[in-house]
Parts: structure tokens; sequence; C-alpha cells
């Protein structure tokens, strides 16, 4: 028996949330008195030597395979065959875009049962019970699975890097993967260049309305790149055009948990809050001091944006040149 | 061209949630329910679709009777028939191997989803039903053209877009963009009268996953307020207290 963890490479390199899945899997593991193999299946795949300081957060096995094309389904026979081999009863990834891919082809094959944005270690002292955000982020449910084998997607950004062990042994993997996994014929990928994707971003500075159009999204974007942060935008924004949709977030957008969100001219309808609520710490600037948004922020400034951000600005590069 | 549409009826999206009986269950009192907004696009995709080159929408849901108002509401905005498998959504598999049951003999050449629901927040049930079926599966479109049978999409990945082909049959999964939804005009709203709606037994599929209790986020603090002459002192707040920058 084991837990199985998906190491999701990128073009050679692992991204942060990989550590934070497999610190995970080591707590679950521990819990279960069970060992920690890793796959990583991908057409680049990290060095060895990358591989095995996933030894460093918990793992006991990082097993290696290349594909030959980037693709969800032929990942997932890949983590069947590496379930089965290492007798897997928990296997673990991302709740990102790929993992969500992956998630679904795997649970049919094991015959798993799936829990998705899951934001709790298993309480395994009745049943087997995991808590996962519903509602899109306006609310959270205990969910027990009860199939033998289970399948949880982790909600990036939510649990902690631990390290703790020594390098993990790596080893070469192999599983005949079906000219099925390859039906789908990528034509061209266009990846977001010289910026920090939404859903990856640890800092967000998003616009809304009061930013008046789209003209002014220097501000947002100045500030945005001063702290290394990512942009986003609500509902209306998007709608009007003003900003791509991938920006949106909220209830129909995308629900995101940064370490700090700053919202500014958003007023914080019900859906757009649903999107944001779990960052760890929120700003919230709108010349309106009656703005929803005030109610679910940390930190507020009642004024204008056209006379914050400036000021935000030069905080932040003083900031940021003393560091 | 045979399109299938898979359906879920979630609260409207301004829903104030809440909980009942010591938050074990959805407080329902009040609640306005509505078609899945991405399910919606969907929909009106499937409508672009076979408007252009011919064809069926049916629209499919598993639940149970209280969702029939959204159910003609899809059928007012143009689908031809609906199938609505009685059965209680309780997870994604249920849902889809229940979808999958009733479909596989039925011929789609295609089969949409929405990216997720906005109640459950899955996002796994347009994946299990290409598995079950073996058919390929296109997760997050924001564009989707037929030609023959041939399909080329346009879809979400982590960080990026990416352009993929596939060949009919499929399954794919709207994300925003796709299109824009439609308003039913009081000419579909009075076909949808009319429309055939099948109720099918459900096949006994049992779920794999259970809600067991609910819980709202925690109640935040009062917010600190800055002085907008000193918005500055944020930055050192955010470094120094928060410690988050």
């Amino acid at each position: 028996m084991s837990i199985l963890i998906f190491a999701e490479s990128s073009e050679g390199k692992f991204k942060k949330a990989v550590f934070e899945a497999v610190s995970y899997g080591k707590e679950v593991a521990d819990k279960l008195g069970v060992e920690v193999n890793v796959l990583c299946a991908s057409t680049q795949v990290p060095t060895d030597a990358d591989l095995a300081a996933l030894g460093k957060f918990g793992a006991n096995k990082v097993w290696k395979m290349t594909l030959s094309e980037d693709r969800p389904a032929a990942m997932a026979e890949a983590l069947a065959d590496a379930a089965g081999k290492c007798g897997a009863r928990v296997v673990v990834i991302s709740n990102n875009y790929n993992g969500k891919s992956i998630a679904p082809a795997l649970a049919v094959q094991l015959k798993a049962s799936i829990a998705s944005g899951v934001i709790s270690v298993p309480d395994t002292n009745n049943g087997f019970q995991v808590k996962r955000g519903v509602y899109s982020g306006k609310a959270f449910a205990q969910v027990n699975l009860t199939s033998v084998v289970k399948i949880l997607a982790i909600t990036p950004n939510t649990f902690a890097i631990k390290e703790s062990g020594n390098d993990a042994a790596v080893e070469a993997f192999s599983a005949s993967i079906s000219d099925a996994s390859y039906r789908l014929k990528a034509q061209s990928v266009n990846k977001v260049q010289g910026k920090i994707p939404l859903t990856e971003a640890e800092v967000v500075v998003s616009g809304g309305r009061g930013m008046k159009g789209p003209e002014n999204w220097g501000l947002i974007e100045d500030l945005a790149t001063t702290l290394g942060a990512a942009t986003a935008c609500s509902k209306p924004v998007a709608d009007m055009d003003w900003r791509p949709h991938e920006e949106h977030v909220g209830q129909t957008g995308i629900t995101i948990k940064p370490n700090l969100y700053i919202a500014v001219g958003i007023s914080g309808a019900i859906q757009h809050l649903a999107g944001v609520s779990s960052s760890k710490v929120i700003v919230a600037i709108n010349k309106d001091p009656e703005a929803p948004f005030f109610k679910v922020a940390d930190y507020g400034i009642v004024g204008d944006a056209f006379d914050v951000l400036p000021r935000l600005i030069a905080a932040a590069k003083e900031l940021k040149a003393a560091q | 061209m045979k399109i299938l549409v898979c359906m879920s009826v979630v609260p409207d999206t301004t829903t104030k949630i809440t909980f009942t009986d010591n938050n074990t269950k959805f407080n329902t009192a009040g609640v306005q329910y509505i078609i899945n907004p991405y399910d919606e696009l969907s929909l009106t995709r499937a409508l672009e679709l076979t408007e252009a080159q011919g064809g069926t929408v049916t629209v499919i849901h598993v639940g149970l009777a209280d969702s029939e108002a959204s159910i003609r509401k899809a059928l007012a905005i143009g689908a031809h028939d609906a199938i609505r498998i009685n059965a209680e959504p309780v997870d994604a598999t249920l849902v889809a191997q229940e979808i999958a049951n009733w479909a596989g003999s039925q011929g789609f050449d295609l089969i949409l989803t929405g990216r997720e629901s906005i109640d459950y927040n899955g996002g796994l049930v347009g994946g299990l039903i290409a598995a079950h079926l073996d058919l390929p599966f296109i997760n997050i479109v924001t564009q989707l053209d037929v030609a023959g049978t041939e399909v080329t999409a346009i879809r979400d990945i982590d960080g990026g877009k990416e352009t993929v082909k596939a060949n009919l049959p499929l399954v794919a999964s709207a994300q925003k963009d796709l299109t824009e939804p439609r308003i039913p005009n009081m000419r579909g709203i009075m076909a949808a009268r009319t429309k055939p709606l099948q109720v099918v037994e459900a096949s006994g599929v049992q779920a794999l996953g259970q809600s067991l209790s609910f819980e709202l986020p925690p109640a935040k603090g009062a917010v600190k307020l800055i002085d907008a002459e000193k918005a500055g002192d944020l930055i050192q707040m955010l470094h120094q207290e928060a410690k988050i920058i």
C-alpha cells in the first residue's frame, strides 16, 4: 500500500504546487502508515537531481516517464499503471486545469472516487473525510469517500511546504500508453509570456469598474509588476472587454486563493467575493465607504483609485528597492 | 449532428448560502434556481452549431422533479428535447455514470458539459462521461468549431491556451467566452410547453462521495482603515505586520 502523487512538470521544472502536493501526501502517508511514491510523466521530465530532491518533502521513490505528448489522458494512463504497481490507496494531484483533466480519466480506470478542491488532510477516524470548497468559495463541505481508492485534487496555495527527509530514489517508469490517449492533437500552445499566471500568483492586483476604462490599467499593472503580482478583474470589466476573460475572478470566473488580494475600484458583489474570499489577506480600495468589499477586507482605503494607486506604487517601489 | 448537452440546476449566483439541519443540508428557502451558467453556454453553442449545420440538441439532467422548470427553460432557449434521469445528483460519479449509461447507445456526435457546476464545483462530470464512453475529452473550451467530423477547439490550460483538433464523437466542457447565453423569447417559451421531456428511471449507480456537513468561511475581523492621504503606509503594514510582501 502507498500514496501516489502526480508531480506535474512544465518545461522541465516543477512548480510550487508539486512541493505542496508531496508535503501533503507525506502527511497523509504518515497517517496511514504507508510509503510515498511520486510519478512524473511529461514530455520534459526534470533532471534526476530535481526528481530526487522531492525526497526532501517526503517522497520515498520518484518514478520518471517521458511522454510523447503532454496529454492529460496519457498522464492518467501512466498514473493508473503506477497506482496498480504500488498499490496506491490515495492518489494526490493538484486541483489545476491539468489535474482536473487527469482526475476523471484516472478515476474510471481505478474505479476510484474523487474529491476536487480539497483543503484539508483526510480525517480517517470515521470513514475517509476531507473538506472541500463548494458554492464557488461561499462555503465548504465535509465529504466522505467510500471507494477503496481515492483521488484527492488539492487546492494550490493551501498546504504548507514541509521539508523533512533526504533525497528520494529515482527510477525510470514505463507503462504502455494507448493511442486513444493521444486522440487530441495539439496545434499550438500560447503560454502567457512575461506575466505570472493568475492561478499560480501569490499576490494579485485586481481592478473593477472604478478604474473607469481599459486605458487606466497601466496603474494596476505598475503596482502588480512592482509587487511581483498577477493582474485580475471583476466580471463587468471582463464583460465590457476592458480585460480578457481569463482575468475574471468570481463565481462564474475563476476562484483564486493568493496570499494577498488587492481589489481596486471593485464594490464587492457577492459573486465576486465568492471567488476571492479564501485569499489570506484582502485589501479593498474604493471611493464608497459603504462598498461591501470593506466587510471582508483586512485592510481598506476609502479613496479615489487614481490618487491612491500612485502612492501605493511609489511606496512599493521604495520597499522593493530597500529589499 | 446529434448533440447532447448535460445540464445541472444551481442556486442563482446572487444567493446567500446558508445551511439547515445542524449544517447538514443546504437551505433552499427563498432560493431561485437557474441553469448552471457554464451549461447554458454549452447549450447555446450546441444550438449555434446545429442551426448552421443541421441536427438536434438534447438536454439531459440528473435530478428530481423539482428541476423541471429549469429543464423547460432549456427547451425554451431552443433545445429540441430533454431527458431527466430521476435520481438525486449526490456526486459526480453518480451523475456521470447515469448519463453515460443512458447516452452510450444513443449515437451522439458531441456531448457538452459546463466546466463545473457553480454549486458543487467538482469539474469532473465531462471527463468522467468521456472516460466511461471511451471518447476524447476537450476540457475548458473557449472556442469550439466543427467542420465535418473534425473539431477544432481552444482550451484554457494552466498559464495559457492550447488549440487542439480531434474527431467526433467527443466530449467537451464549456468555459466562459465560448459564446453568449441567449434569453428565451415568447415563441420559445410557448414551444417549450409541448416539447418532449422524457423521465428515465435511474440505473441505480452508487455515489462514492457524500457531503456530510457544511460550513461557512470564518467571519472576518473588522477592516483596518488607512487614510487615503497616507496610502503608502499600507505597503509597510503588508510588509511588517501581515508579512505578506
